[in-house]
């Protein structure tokens, strides 16, 4: 009687375990699709000058196509412009993202900060595209021209809420001990983030700022309102720059350089999973 | 007889966590410098919330009222600013606590880093070797000053706390059983370590075991539901208490 029981009880358990292996076996065959095709068609593409050329120009990829040889140049000056765009959003994210986030995370029970915090929330889920009108509205229409500089605004409003966040959610699991134990020395609160709190944190925010990085990395619609493009590698960031997103969207809208979309997309995916990794290694680091 | 001020007094000390219920009751005692004084009593009678006022820890958490008095050398703290009160006060945890990206030596300076104050790298040296060696670890840790805190045992985490509370100077130290997360070997060594101390600071210790009251304190606190049952001499209070809830507590029947 007993024993039926346990064995009804393991075949459940079998059947169970056998259900949970194929439905993850069925949610990661998209994801080994993407990583397959991408891989398989732009290796081909991967090469020294696709790093260190710009994009060619429609005339030049259809010749060598014409001649059967494979496409010259490469997307150098979307590399370019993503890292300067980037780096100028980091260095404006990063110190504001901390510096909400840790006024929220001290003092979460405001009125103020929780409404803040809606906002922060409201800001993570308001969709790239109108980001990226608000920015053409609110930078380039002033500046009165496209600019790397719009572009970077643009990121850096989409990276804000993800620091805000993991500063915010880092700092309030940490033990309470920690900062009384630096306000029983006597140091006043700010003192107290800067040397107690933020360094103890610092596994998690680090890990959220490479996060928002890689979320932002591949956003294509609000560069298209800020950035533009720019067909050769450019240093100046009051011109309009290109971006590695917008490199695919343009090889997509050129039938001349169609085929060199798998490259771009092969690096921009290898970027985002050594930033993930990255993080993970980062995260794990700092736990021990 | 002439009558010198305490360097800790209680009067009438109440505190609050919420509107209806006072987890301290008009608690009234008088410290004297350069003691141990223990605090006993069953568990959430309060010592921890009386402990925590005299750094003003309180402060931080806006819905805790503390009314009555607090004097320390015979100013009232709760009319002080909180950071001129914890310089002078300083506090050691139940669990060892050292700040986790620090190392050993940033750990014991972490006092003066958090007030601001600059010192020449031979005051920091000279500070980090006299305060490892008032509570005995610098032998131990003499080869290892530029490793993280947390790489040390429980008990040698305890007394880089007290060294770090220590190199503030403060005239009083609050101890939360700060031995209670220790094994018995660490623990002794807290012990002498506290006995030594009480010549230079006046030491007000939270503990549950009460071997330890009896073995380092010379006046010994017994609380019970929030009040102050008994305060006196810890020879007396362990020998004859007066009152009938301190001699249950004593004998095990209570807590
Ligand atoms: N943060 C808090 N909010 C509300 N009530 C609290 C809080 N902390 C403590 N109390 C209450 O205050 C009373 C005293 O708590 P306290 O921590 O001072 O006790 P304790 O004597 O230190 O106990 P223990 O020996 O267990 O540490 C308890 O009744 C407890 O429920
Ligand atoms: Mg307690």
């Amino acid at each position: 009687m007993n024993n039926l029981k346990i064995k009804k009880r393991l075949v459940q358990d079998k059947f169970m375990c056998w259900g949970v292996c194929l439905l993850a076996t069925l949610t990661a065959i998209p994801l080994f699709a993407i990583l397959g095709k991408v891989l398989l068609s732009g290796y081909d593409q991967l090469s020294w000058s696709f790093f260190t050329e710009p994009t060619p120009t429609a005339y030049k990829a259809m010749k060598a196509i014409e001649a059967g040889e494979p496409i010259p140049g490469g997307i150098a000056n979307g590399i370019i412009g993503t890292m300067i765009m980037l780096g100028m959003a980091v260095v404006v994210a990063v110190p504001l993202g901390i510096l909400c986030g840790a006024f929220l995370a001290e003092n979460s029970k405001t009125r103020f900060a929780q409404f803040v915090s809606y906002l922060t929330d409201l800001l993570q889920g308001t969709p790239s595209v109108i980001i990226g009108i608000i920015t053409y509205v609110w930078v380039v229409v002033p500046m009165k021209g496209y600019s790397a500089i719009a572009g970077s605004v643009a990121l850096c409003i989409m990276m804000l809420p993800l620091i805000v966040r993991s500063t915010e959610e880092t700092l309030k699991i940490l033990p309470a001990s920690l900062k009384e134990a630096g306000l029983a020395l006597g140091g006043n609160k700010a003192r107290v983030m800067m040397k107690v709190q933020l360094p103890s944190a610092f596994g998690g925010i680090f890990t959220g700022v490479l996060l928002a990085i890689s979320r932002v990395i591949g956003e294509t619609a609000p560069l298209m309102f800020t950035a533009l493009g720019c067909s050769f590698v450019r240093f100046a960031v009051d011109k309009p720059i290109s971006a590695v997103p917008l490199l695919i969207w343009e090889f997509f809208n050129d039938p001349n350089l169609q085929e060199l979309i798998w490259g771009a997309s092969l690096f921009l995916l290898l970027f985002v999973l050594l930033l993930n990794l990255l993080s993970k290694y980062i995260a794990k680091k700092w736990n021990q | 007889m002439e009558s010198v001020t305490p360097m800790l007094e209680f009067k009438k000390t109440c505190i609050s966590y919420t509107k209806q219920t006072m987890a301290v009751k008009y608690v009234s005692a008088a410290i004297e410098k350069n003691t141990i004084t223990a605090i006993m009593g069953p568990s959430g009678c309060g010592k921890s919330t009386l402990l925590r006022a005299v750094n003003l820890m309180h402060n931080l958490y806006p819905n805790i009222r503390v009314d009555g008095e607090i004097l320390l050398n015979g100013e009232n703290i709760l009319a002080m600013e909180p950071i001129d009160v914890r310089r002078r006060v300083g506090m050691v945890f139940q669990r060892p606590a050292p700040f986790p990206t620090m190392s050993i030596y940033d750990n014991v300076l972490s006092g003066f880093a958090l007030n601001g104050i600059k010192l020449s790298k031979a005051e920091k040296d000279a500070i980090v070797e006299h305060r490892l060696r008032s509570v005995s670890l610098w032998d131990e840790v003499k080869d290892v000053l530029n490793k993280k805190g947390t790489f040390l045992s429980g008990g040698q985490q305890q007394r880089l706390c007290i060294a770090r509370a220590l190199a503030m100077k403060p005239d009083v130290l609050l101890m939360d059983e700060p031995t209670s997360a220790l094994d018995p070997i660490a623990t002794k060594h807290i012990e002498e370590l506290l006995l030594e101390l009480q010549k230079e600071v006046t030491i007000l210790i939270v503990t549950h075991n009460m071997g330890q009251a009896k073995r380092i304190s010379s006046k010994s606190m017994f609380m019970y539901l929030g009040e102050l049952v008994e305060y006196g001499d810890t020879e007396k209070l362990f020998t004859n208490p007066v009152d009938e809830r301190t001699k249950a507590y004593l004998t095990g029947k209570m807590g």
